[in-house]
């Protein structure tokens, strides 16, 4: 294997030029991760404000009436009455609220004395996740109007233990500030990915590989040539993208710029890498964009810790999530961006994505190299 | 005419069908996705590894503690001993949780209630952490009930009794398979037909069909035609794993679920036909799908709610057929809707449909002028 640092120079010049015509490279490496942040950043968002809630009250009375009143003041209901049952299950079935209050019967003063004051709660559970945020919602206006009525009405106070909860890293628990980390990742899978899938494939499918190969370049100097001015273009649309969700969405960065861009240069290496291996081996434009966008996109939205708790997926999926780089990419993003530098979490991911990258790239050198004979 | 489309149709199928790693692509990936995503995509949490902290050690802090470990959705990780500990727990993701029981933990809850418990929680994934507080409140309003009348207190004033409608266990997987029966959908035909005029356009046959006595409009039904098989084929493939595989259940009208995906099926074809007639060249047709891919899909309501968006975001959502298929795919599939329930985003959709069909064959019809 032959290393001529004049031949690859050469390599990245001709790249530069190419990338340089085709407006499309430009605009999968710098305006994609712009626009994808900008639409995730606004689009995802777990934070459920306002759900409307339909209110029956069978028998009004100065109880109800301030319970009512707690409900609207949290902010997260929207509370609508409605004169009976059938016609709240009604808007409900239309889709017009997400959950109905029942305070039927003998919601009174000397009923909640008794302590059997019903008080039913109807969630449309097709969205399973809100509908359990919901219920854990209305659980916390309960307690808080329980409290509240306890001490009123002075009567001793019903709660013995009462939970006390410290949320670090993310106190609001704003979803935004966790997603927005993970909205990097999904950005830098697909840049990686289809700019290299695209791109080798392209020159297979024309001939220009061919072309390529019968002259004295060696294959580990075409890889590389391929690699490096997409690398420079990753990199470039990692910047825009923490530029984008420090400035635009006011996500905390506590840990350090140099491991972040360190994190990200491993994983960007591997993505190309992969990049590279499914063009090699599928050599059609159409072939490689399918699978790049079957075995990046989707994997690093739904596999990758980014939205869904891998904690919680079944065992073998658990265990395939470790064959993708954005399962590490998202943990080591989470934590620099909302934890700080936290070696122990830092250091193996960072030696995974290591591994990730040479097993990608070695991989695709040696289908590139047997290509040749 | 009849005779030259049905040939079109034979020949763009043969194109799909005929490469033994096409056919793969179209058939295979839909179906690993279904099942990978059908298990992986829940926002169901369990397994959450917790560390208790317990400086009193009591009869009744050990009750309390007890009742996490007995739960289905705990798992003990250890016990922690110091504020040190506890910090170094939570950063390296060993555990998400620390329940933290002080000192005069028992000395409070007799002489002075409430007795505090502490619950520190890792915020990196806020949904988790907001659901896991959710559970842990449970378990301790059920400690307190139990607790009340053992100690001849009068029982709390009244029991939250919650109910879901539709999907009684709140299982997520039950909202985001019928959700994937629309996604995949979209992923794939956007795929095919987004890439196929580009793709003749490249190998120079596009040039060939228009040499032919064929019109415009004759050439972009030979498109949208296959395009609609396959989409329909794919959704029959994602229909049937998800009743027989996942068991999710079907309670409404499969005629109402078919006539609502064909409308979306032919809105995304026309969607994708836009893009491949407007792209010079296969990446550029793989680029625009992408633009139009990712946000159809984030701004869907596929994994998070439509109403937790900006409201201009959600003003934007109406442009996205897929907004209206997963109201289609998902109330027929849990509410048991019929054509009387989801005939309202049938329109939308076919709008857009026709919006865009004819927008693709008028795009065509210039740019091969």
């Amino acid at each position: 294997m032959s290393f001529e640092p004049m031949r690859l120079g050469a390599l990245w010049r001709k790249e530069w030029i190419q990338i340089r015509r085709d407006p499309a490279s430009i605009g999968i490496g710098v305006v994609l991760p712009a626009l994808l942040l900008l639409i995730f950043g606004y689009g995802i968002s777990l934070d459920a404000l306002r759900l409307p809630i339909g209110v029956v009250v069978e028998k009004p009375n100065p109880l109800t009436a301030s319970f009512v009143a707690g409900l609207e003041e949290s902010r997260y209901f929207a509370p609508h009455p409605y004169g009976s049952i059938g016609v709240a299950e009604e808007a409900m079935s239309r889709t017009k609220v997400e959950a109905i209050l029942w305070l039927w019967g003998d919601f009174t003063r000397r009923g909640l004395r008794e302590g059997n004051a019903p008080l039913s709660l109807i969630v449309n559970g097709v969205d399973a996740n809100t509908a359990r945020l919901m219920e854990g919602y209305f659980q916390g206006v309960w307690s808080q109007w329980l409290n509240w009525e306890a001490k009123t009405s002075g009567e001793p106070i019903l709660t013995p233990v009462d939970v006390e909860s410290r949320i670090w890293f993310n106190p609001a628990l704003e979803s935004r500030h966790y997603l927005a980390p993970g909205v990097i990742v999904i950005n830098m899978t697909l840049v990686g990915a289809l700019l290299t899938a695209l791109v080798i494939a392209r020159e297979w499918e024309r001939g220009t590989m061919e072309a390529l190969l019968s002259t004295p370049v060696s294959v580990s100097e075409i890889l590389w040539s391929k690699i490096g001015p997409y690398f420079v273009l990753g990199m470039g649309g990692m910047a825009v993208s923490v530029g984008m969700a420090v400035g635009l969405f006011g996500a905390p960065l506590v840990g350090s710029l140099w491991v972040l861009f360190l994190a990200a240069a491993l994983f960007l290496l591997s993505s190309l890498g992969m990049g590279l291996l499914i063009s090699t081996v599928f050599r059609s434009t159409f072939l490689a964009s399918m699978v790049a966008v079957v075995a990046t996109f989707l994997p690093a939205f739904i596999l990758s810790g980014f939205i869904f708790d891998i904690g919680s997926m079944p065992g073998p999926i658990r265990l395939f999530t470790y064959l993708l780089a954005a399962r590490y990419f998202v943990a080591l993003l989470q934590t620099i961006f909302l934890a700080g530098n936290v070696w122990t979490v830092i250091l193996p991911n960072l030696a995974a994505l290591s591994l990730m990258a040479s097993l990608f790239l070695g991989i695709a050198w040696k289908k590139s190299r047997r290509s040749l004979e | 005419m009849r005779h030259r489309i049905f040939g079109l149709i034979v020949k763009e199928l043969l194109a799909l069908f005929r490469d033994k790693r096409s056919r793969f692509v179209v058939i295979g990936p839909p179906l690993i996705q279904l099942i990978i995503f059908g298990y992986a995509a829940t926002f169901d949490v369990n397994r959450i590894p917790y560390a208790s902290y317990d400086e009193e050690n009591s009869g009744v802090s050990r009750d309390l503690l007890a009742r996490f470990e007995g739960s289905q959705v705990f798992r003990l990780r250890g016990r922690i001993h110091s504020d040190d500990e506890l910090a170094k727990a939570i950063d390296r993701k060993e555990v998400l949780l620390v329940l933290h029981i002080g000192r005069n933990f028992s000395r409070d809850l007799f002489a002075s209630p409430p007795a505090r418990m502490q619950v520190i929680v890792d915020g990196r994934n806020s949904n988790t952490a907001g659901i896991l507080l959710g559970y842990v409140g449970q378990i301790v309003a059920n400690f307190n009930a139990s607790w009340l009348p053992l100690h001849g207190i009068k029982p709390p004033p009244a029991v939250l009794q919650p109910r879901a409608w539709f999907n009684p266990n709140l299982e997520s997987r039950w909202f985001i398979v019928p959700g994937l029966l629309g996604t995949l959908t979209l992923v794939v035909s956007i795929m095919t037909v987004g890439l196929s005029v580009a793709r003749e356009r490249e190998a120079g046959t596009l040039d060939q069909l228009l040499v032919t006595p064929m019109s415009p409009l004759e050439i972009v039904l030979g498109k949208v035609i296959p395009g609609f098989l396959v989409a329909m084929g794919e959704v029959t493939l994602i229909f049937l794993a998800a009743i027989f595989w996942f068991r999710i259940p079907f309670v409404g009208n499969l005629f109402a679920l078919y006539v609502g995906l064909a409308f979306f099926s032919l809105a995304t074809i026309g969607v994708g036909l836009i893009i491949s007639s407007i792209s010079m060249t296969q990446q550029q047709a793989l680029l625009g799908s992408f633009f139009f891919l990712s946000p159809a899909i984030v701004l869907s309501g596929f994994s998070t709610p439509i109403r937790n968006m900006p409201e201009l975001v959600q003003w934007l959502t109406f442009l996205n057929p897929l907004r209206f298929a997963l109201v289609v795919t998902r109330r027929v599939f849990l509410e048991g809707a019929g054509f009387a329930e989801v005939w309202p985003p049938f329109i939308p959709m076919a709008l857009i449909a026709a919006g865009s069909l004819l927008g693709a064959w008028w795009v065509f019809r210039r740019r091969v002028g």
